[in-house]
């Protein structure tokens, strides 16, 4: 323990910091993923399209992205946005798909029932489909805080300040103590994330407790390794 | 009053999903849509309240064609169940009972208060308004369906198989409740089902269709047991299998009362007023049901 407390206050603020760099991309992946999914589910083209140009992105390795994204955006080549708008990337290209299945598991008749009780497109969107959609969303939010909190260290060969600071300079300094440190704490920040969000769904989704379906949903969630979605 | 006016309907791929279609639907009676599945019946029914749209004829209530009314506002102006009550799983049973008034823009209380009242309407626990449509039975969930579709107050009532997916003998506790609800409320009602014998226990218009969306025949009930208009009708009402041909059978002498049989000789029921006899001619009024 004398390494951690002795540099207690660096894994603090490289904890903060990688929060702070998780935080952005999980909440842009799910405000552009969701309209983009509801627009795949209104036709085969429509989703043909949009699951398999956002499931490639997720094929595009992360290093040279990283390394790219600077001459494409115009930013620094050590600036944190880069990292924020890479890991933003891949949020959308895993929660796309997931927002799709959520919106595809809307039953057709309660969606008719609403049109027939004289919902507006509008009103049926953000009454009915939005709100049902929330538990297969909130599944496919869990998987993609996870992931991005994972990938947050590998932006430190960009030069990013995160505990994959802890990972590279460790090994280098060989203390197994920062590295077991490292590890420990971005599990810390994926477990509490994730009961954030299970405290979230029970919060916004009371109707859905003792469901019994939980696993059909985390099934229906799967990383998009796989692009033929053509189908 | 409803009507359907050369009423046809064509997908893009040439298919007829009803073809020519002439209805009549007076006011505060229930007319019942019946015919096997591809029938068009849903089809129909859906025009009304403008969830489909005929390619050529027109549909008008009271007199206004509905294509010159504003889908949304027309859909908010006429009660809706459909099967498996068709709740937002969502909404707690009161909420969902409010949904139409609120959609109207009905003050929160109001409505909520509304929502109960009808609960009691629909013979509903209100201890039931504050649970989940999932935490209810089948014919529970049907009662809401009926309530919600009350919400409004619409003149009109449509009915889509409510209640194909509910047991034998709730159906027809549904069924004596909508009769009951009919004729306290006065509302129009347009019900679809597939099943002839639903169809003669609740219409006073009986329509009934063949696939493609073609009306074999309009009538009562008695009407159409006595003079079904082809062979189509007759084989659909069960007629020609001897199903509607009721006998008397000599008085039991035990109790004293007369027995009506099918043609299989099965008992179908009993006669009430037994002052009529075999033999003296009179013919008491026999229903089939």
């Amino acid at each position: 323990m004398n390494w951690l407390i002795s540099n207690f206050d660096l894994v603090v603020g490289l904890t903060v910091n990688h929060i702070r760099l998780s935080v952005v991309p999980i909440i842009v992946g799910f405000v552009v993923a969701v309209p983009l999914a509801r627009i795949a589910v209104t036709g085969r083209t429509a989703r043909a399209v949009i699951i398999t140009s956002t499931s490639l992105l997720y094929t595009i390795p992360s290093l040279p992205l990283f390394v790219i994204l600077p001459a494409i955006i115009g930013t620094k080549v050590l600036s944190d946005i880069n990292l924020i708008v890479a890991l933003s990337i891949y949020a959308v290209a895993i929660m796309v798909r997931a927002a799709a299945d959520a919106f595809t598991s809307v039953p057709v008749d309660v969606k008719q029932a609403s049109l027939a009780m004289g919902y507006s497109r509008w009103q049926q969107f953000w009454r009915v489909e939005f709100p049902l959609a929330g538990p297969v969303l909130l599944a496919g939010m869990r998987v993609v805080s996870v992931s991005t909190i994972a990938l947050v260290s590998v932006g430190v060969l960009i030069g990013s300040q995160n505990l994959g600071y802890l990972f590279t300079n460790g090994k280098q300094r060989n203390i197994l103590e920062e590295v077991a440190t490292g590890i420990v704490a971005s599990l810390l920040i994926a477990l509490v994330f994730d009961l954030i969000l299970v405290l979230l769904g029970r919060l916004l989704l009371p109707w859905n407790r003792k469901n019994g379906s939980r696993s059909a949903q985390a099934d229906s969630v799967r990383l998009p390794i796989t692009v033929g979605d053509v189908g | 009053m409803i009507e359907f006016r050369g009423v046809t309907k064509q997908y893009p791929d040439g298919t007829l999903a009803i073809e020519h279609v002439d209805i009549v639907i007076q006011p505060r009676t229930i007319t019942v849509l019946v015919g096997s599945s591809g029938s068009g019946k849903t089809t129909l029914l859906r025009m009304i309240n403008r969830m489909v749209d005929p390619t050529s004829g027109q549909v008008l209530v009271d007199g206004t064609d509905v294509a010159t009314v504003d889908p949304v506002r027309l859909r908010r102006s006429i009660g809706y169940v459909m099967q498996n009550g068709g709740l937002l799983p969502h909404r707690r049973i009161v909420d969902n009972v409010a949904t139409v008034p609120l959609l109207r823009g009905v003050a929160k209380s109001a409505a909520r208060a509304r929502s109960l009242e009808l609960l009691d309407t629909v013979g509903l626990d209100r201890g039931l308004a504050d649970k989940y449509p999932r935490q209810l039975s089948g014919g529970q969930q049907q009662r809401v369906g009926v309530a919600r579709a009350l919400a409004a107050d619409p003149n009109i009532l449509l009915m889509d198989e409510p209640f194909g997916a509910v047991d034998p003998i709730v159906r027809l506790e549904l069924q004596t409740e909508l009769r009951r609800l009919q004729s306290a409320l006065d509302k129009t009602v347009v019900f679809v089902t597939h099943d002839i014998d639903e169809a003669f226990a609740l219409a006073d218009q009986m329509v009934i269709l063949r696939t493609g969306g073609i009306v074999a025949q309009i009538g009562t009930p008695a009407e159409v047991l006595a003079h079904p208009a082809d062979d189509f009708v007759a084989s659909f009402i069960g007629a020609d299998r001897g199903q509607r041909r009721l006998r008397l059978q000599p008085r039991d002498p035990a109790s004293g009362r007369i027995v009506v049989v099918d043609s299989a000789g099965r008992p179908a029921g009993l006669i009430e007023d037994d002052h009529a006899s075999i033999g003296d001619g009179a013919s008491p009024d026999v229903k089939a049901s």
